[in-house]
Parts: C-alpha cells; structure tokens; sequence
C-alpha cells in the first residue's frame, strides 16, 4: 500500500450494488424502490446534512427536503452519475440554503476568507498508531462529529465533500461553486483545522 | 524546503498529487524533520478517521419523521 495514501479502499461494491437496477424500479414508479434507496443513503446523507448545517433541526429539514426533492425530479436523472453522487448535490444545495437563512453573511463562497493563521501549527503531539481504539464506536462518531460542526462551515462543507463523500477537487467546486484553488486552500485549513481539535482527544496518553 | 513549504504542500503530498520531484523534496525534509513528521503523521490520521468513519444511525425520532414524509409523498406518483 502506499504509505502516503489518506484513502481507504473504493467504497465496497456493495454500497452502489444494484443502485442502478433501484433506480430504474423507482423511476418506473415501484415506490419500495425508493424507499430502498432512502434506507440505504439516509446515514450518510443526515450526516452530511449535519456537517453542512452544523444543528441537528436544520439537518433534519435538509435531509427530508433533499428525499422529497430526489423523488420529484426522479424523471431528471439521466443517469450520467451515481444517484447517490447526484443525492449529494441536492442535499447540499438545500443545505446552503438553510445555512445562508440560517446565517446570513457567514458562507462565503466566492471571496477569500483564508488567512495565513490558519496555517500555524501548535499541537506537535504523537497520537501512536490507532488513537481510535481508545474510543467505543459512537462515542468516536460523536466526537468526529462534534469537532467538524465546531469549525468554520466554509471550510467543513469542503472537508466534508473532498475526504467524507469522496468527491473529486473538480466536483466539489463545481457544486459549490468555488474555483479550483480555493477549494484546495479551504480542504488543506480544514484539515489542519480538524487536525488541531481532534489533537486533544487523540494525543498519546501516558502509559501508566 | 522549509517547514513552512511542508504545510503548504501538505494537501498535494496526502493526496499524492504532487509531481515527483516534489515529493522527493517533501519526503527528504520529513526525513530531517520530527515536528513536521508529527503535523504530515496526525493530518493523514484525521483524514483516515473521518474517511473511514461510519455514519451514526438515524435518532428514531428523526428516522420516524422522514419515513411519515416520505410515505404522504411515495402516495402520489412523481409529478
């Protein structure tokens, strides 16, 4: 394995298996279809409504509008990309509407809000090779998810599209309608970010 | 290169989307480096946490509410 590579493995077959054949069911108008596709992506899909909203009421909003808006528009899927790569981009445009009514004049898309101080580095700790085993499961999601909603949105939402959802540099510009370069200096000040507040939970503890 | 450069180039390395003799560079320093070691070891980490991470089951009042949604609109075709 490259010893450089931050990605695990292509998510398993099993995630996309069958997804177009649920698809073509639902579009011809086989409700359980959609409902099987509901079940599958509603995780994953509360969890970037969470990470973009950073409340659990405003997620719950984005999430159903975004199910409710999938199904009506069905007939516009052309099929060009995964229904789920295509779940992802209502959810978050329904999430940056929440977000911009929620609070208007902190999502900023289009101006640099980068500084040079989100660049410093101060935690300069070891965290050993699997700070997570320290962690039960949920109390790790809870954790994971407490610090991505405790940065800035702007920097989150491109986190959490470029390293969560796995969509390319490419994409999550165009989805938020960023250039290039800024999605690059908002993914590199998240992960410094994160990096900084998970530094608390996951530095190397003392051997007793 | 400086650790300053490090930070900078961090994305690109992670990602292995540097070109070559950038990463050379980048591996040289690190090699030299503790502290930027550190910061390039627990940032790969970050990733891999929330990348690997499995999303959290729906609360099931959440869960509740979606699917009473969903089944008011599955009645009606999509328009």
């Amino acid at each position: 394995m490259d010893p450089t590579s931050t990605k695990p493995a292509q998510a398993s077959p099993s995630i996309s298996e069958g997804e177009g054949t649920l698809v073509a069911q639902a579009k011809a108008g086989d409700v359980h279809a959609f409902e099987e596709l509901v079940s599958r992506y509603e995780r994953k899909i509360f969890r970037l409504a969470m990470n973009i909203t950073q409340n659990k009421e405003d997620a719950e909003d984005v999430m159903q509008e975004a199910f409710l808006k999938s199904y009506s528009h069905l007939k516009d899927f052309q099929g060009d990309s995964r229904f789920y790569t295509w779940l992802v981009r209502i959810t978050v445009n329904e999430g940056l509407m929440k977000l911009r009514k929620r609070r208007p004049g902190q999502v900023s898309l289009d101006e640099k809000i980068e500084t040079e101080d989100d660049l410093m580095i101060r935690e300069l700790e070891d965290w050993g090779p699997s700070p997570e085993q320290h962690y039960e499961q949920s109390e790790l999601q809870r954790i994971l998810q407490e610090v991505i909603s405790d940065i800035d949105p702007n920097f989150g939402i491109v986190f959490a599209l470029r390293d969560i959802e796995d969509l390319s540099t490419e994409e999550t510009a165009e989805i938020l309608g960023l250039s290039i370069p800024a999605v690059k200096s908002r993914l590199l000040r998240a992960r410094l970010k994160l990096r900084q507040k998970l530094n608390r939970y996951f530095r190397k503890r003392e051997e007793n | 290169m400086k650790c300053r450069d490090i930070i900078k180039e961090l994305s690109g390395y992670l990602n292995g989307e540097s070109d070559g003799t950038l990463m050379a560079e980048v591996e040289r320093h690190l090699s030299n480096c503790e502290d930027c070691r550190l910061v390039v070891d627990t940032t790969r980490k970050t990733i891999h946490l929330y990348c690997n991470s499995q999303p959290a089951p729906l609360p099931d009042d959440v869960r509740g509410r979606l699917h009473k949604a969903l089944e008011n609109r599955l009645r009606r075709r999509p328009s």
